[in-house]
């Protein structure tokens, strides 16, 4: 060994010597993100994956106290809560942050809609990504049960009955989600599998490739900007992703760390009261925030319409919503030149409007 | 058949090759289905006969006052015993006919509620305003001292 070197560099060669750490570096060097006025938007995806790395601590942590099962799920979250030295915090912060989560993933699927960055070649970019929204709120949705209250059964209730509206397969999915005919501690059960081992899986795989086409295409600029430099306001500028960009990332999840922390401490999450299958649904019951848009909508929908149930012709425009925004890069094909596109931002205006207003609603009626 | 050695792509290869591409397809193919059927088959809940309840008894239930209801057990389902304001008994299952959830009895108005999605049922079942589609299930009821019986019509 070379007298005088330090510790680090020593290392840091015999690791070089094996896996050409060299060659990373030089890439991760060369790496740059376009810099333009509408580089804000940029920063909501890294904040997603940030809040997704807090959901996996947390959440392991949470499963060393949390026993899923009817009879102990509701007193084992509330032994966390009250005995478990910061279990208060842990749960409050794997809470919170799940929802703030969801609230960076919807910021950033809509800012990549109106930005057109699903626009050639990033389509499998918004596909991948499309995957990930669905399984975030499969994941909010399956967590939601999991404290075993009164508020989440009935969510759970609705909610899996609302798959057996699937023309054909619908009473078999039903029962696959719920494993048997009704929400019972065998849904519990099989919630907190998909919660802790399904869904994670699933996301890591899809999060990756999500990740690599990120890294492989670089980021979308957006039309008017690319426009303008080819108009010549000349090229547009990059910024070194080490150290620029990714300070801005860091920044951004200090940022995320004090708004949750605030969150956790001031407001600590609510266990509510312990699920009780031979009680009525209380007055004032709604599901999480990110679905009050479709729970209102089925409130509004009358029974019947045109002779078919109103609930199930609410699905399925929601069923039809969602397909369109997954394959909207093959329906917008040609943003760059055509006035079509215009329809497609108005469709995007319209879907948010109606979200905002109808959650809006929702929490006033 | 011809007994001379082939050479190259002769006849008799191709549909020798394409036989084995074949068999090498389908028998991925049958591993695939053999794999996934038991998986598919054990995720799907096993059958629980239906509960055998045809008629459940609610002890005291005539202390029930009138404009009111209370929901009780009827095998593994929610059932709600309503006592209307004239002072007759009506029992129905309680799981709305909506999305699923439990209703109960709306005093103010004498009638039946969901509080999910705001349906709104009469003291015959009947579903008179908000989205659910039918009305509730009928049950019969029969007094029987202090007791109420409640049994499928």
């Amino acid at each position: 060994m070379a007298r005088g070197k330090g510790l680090s560099t020593t290392l840091y060669e015999w690791i070089d010597e094996r896996v050409q750490l060299e060659s990373l570096i030089h890439f991760l060097s060369k790496k740059a993100v376009p810099q333009h006025r509408h580089s804000v938007w940029y920063y909501f995806g890294g904040m997603t994956l940030f809040l997704f790395f807090v959901q996996v601590g947390t959440g392991i942590l949470l499963t060393m106290y949390y026993r899923p099962s009817a009879e102990e799920a509701y007193e084992s979250v509330q032994f966390i809560m009250t005995e478990v030295r910061f279990g208060w915090l842990i749960r409050s912060i794997h809470s919170w942050s799940a929802n703030l989560m969801i609230a960076t993933m919807f910021i950033h699927l809509f800012s990549v809609y109106f930005l057109k960055a699903y626009r050639k070649p990033r389509e499998l970019t918004w596909v991948t990504g499309f995957g990930l929204f669905a399984l975030v709120l499969a994941f909010g949705f399956s967590g939601y049960l999991l404290p075993w209250n009164e508020l989440s059964f009935f969510a759970t209730k609705v909610g899996t009955e609302i798959a057996g509206i699937v023309p054909f397969v619908g009473r078999f999915l039903v029962r696959l989600l719920r494993g048997g005919d009704d929400v019972t501690g065998a849904t519990l059960s099989r919630f907190y599998g998909f919660h802790i081992a399904i869904l994670p899986g699933m996301v890591t795989l899809i999060l990756t490739i999500h990740v690599l086409l990120v890294q492989r295409l670089g980021m979308s600029v957006p039309i008017k900007v690319e426009k303008e430099g080819e108009a010549g306001h000349g090229p547009v500028k990059d910024v070194p992703f080490f150290p620029n960009f990714f300070l801005h990332d860091l920044l951004g999840w200090y940022v995320v760390i004090a708004v949750l922390a605030a969150l956790a401490a001031l407001m600590p999450w609510e266990l509510g009261k312990k699920a009780d299958l031979f009680a009525p649904a209380p007055a004032g019951i709604r599901p999480e925030w990110y679905f009050v848009y479709m729970f209102q909508t089925l409130k509004f929908i009358p029974a019947k319409i045109l002779g078919m149930d109103g609930e199930v012709l609410g699905i399925l425009a929601f069923g039809l919503g969602g397909l369109f925004l997954l394959l909207v890069p093959f329906l917008d094909r040609d943003p760059a030149h055509h006035r079509r596109t215009r329809l497609f931002s108005g469709i995007g205006v319209f879907i948010v409007v109606y979200i905002i207003v109808l959650t809006i609603v929702g929490y006033r009626v | 058949m011809n007994s001379q050695p082939t050479q190259g792509t002769s006849p008799i290869e191709t549909p020798r090759r394409s036989f084995l591409s074949f068999l090498l397809s389908t028998s991925i193919g049958a591993s695939i289905v053999a794999i996934f059927y038991p998986v598919l088959k054990y995720l799907t809940p096993p059958k629980t006969g239906e509960p055998a309840t045809a008629s459940v008894v609610i002890a005291k239930g005539n202390e029930l006052k009138s404009n009111s209801g209370q929901i009780f057990k009827f095998g593994s389902k929610p059932g709600i015993l309503v006592r209307t304001p004239d002072g007759e008994f009506r029992a129905f299952s309680a799981i709305c006919t909506h999305l699923e959830c439990t209703v109960q009895y709306k005093k103010e108005t004498s009638q039946i509620w969901c509080a999910c999605h705001n349906g709104i049922y009469d003291l015959s079942g009947r579903n008179v305003s908000g989205p659910p589609p039918r009305p509730l299930e009928t049950f019969k009821v029969n007094l029987r001292g202090e007791d109420v019986v409640v049994s499928k019509g």
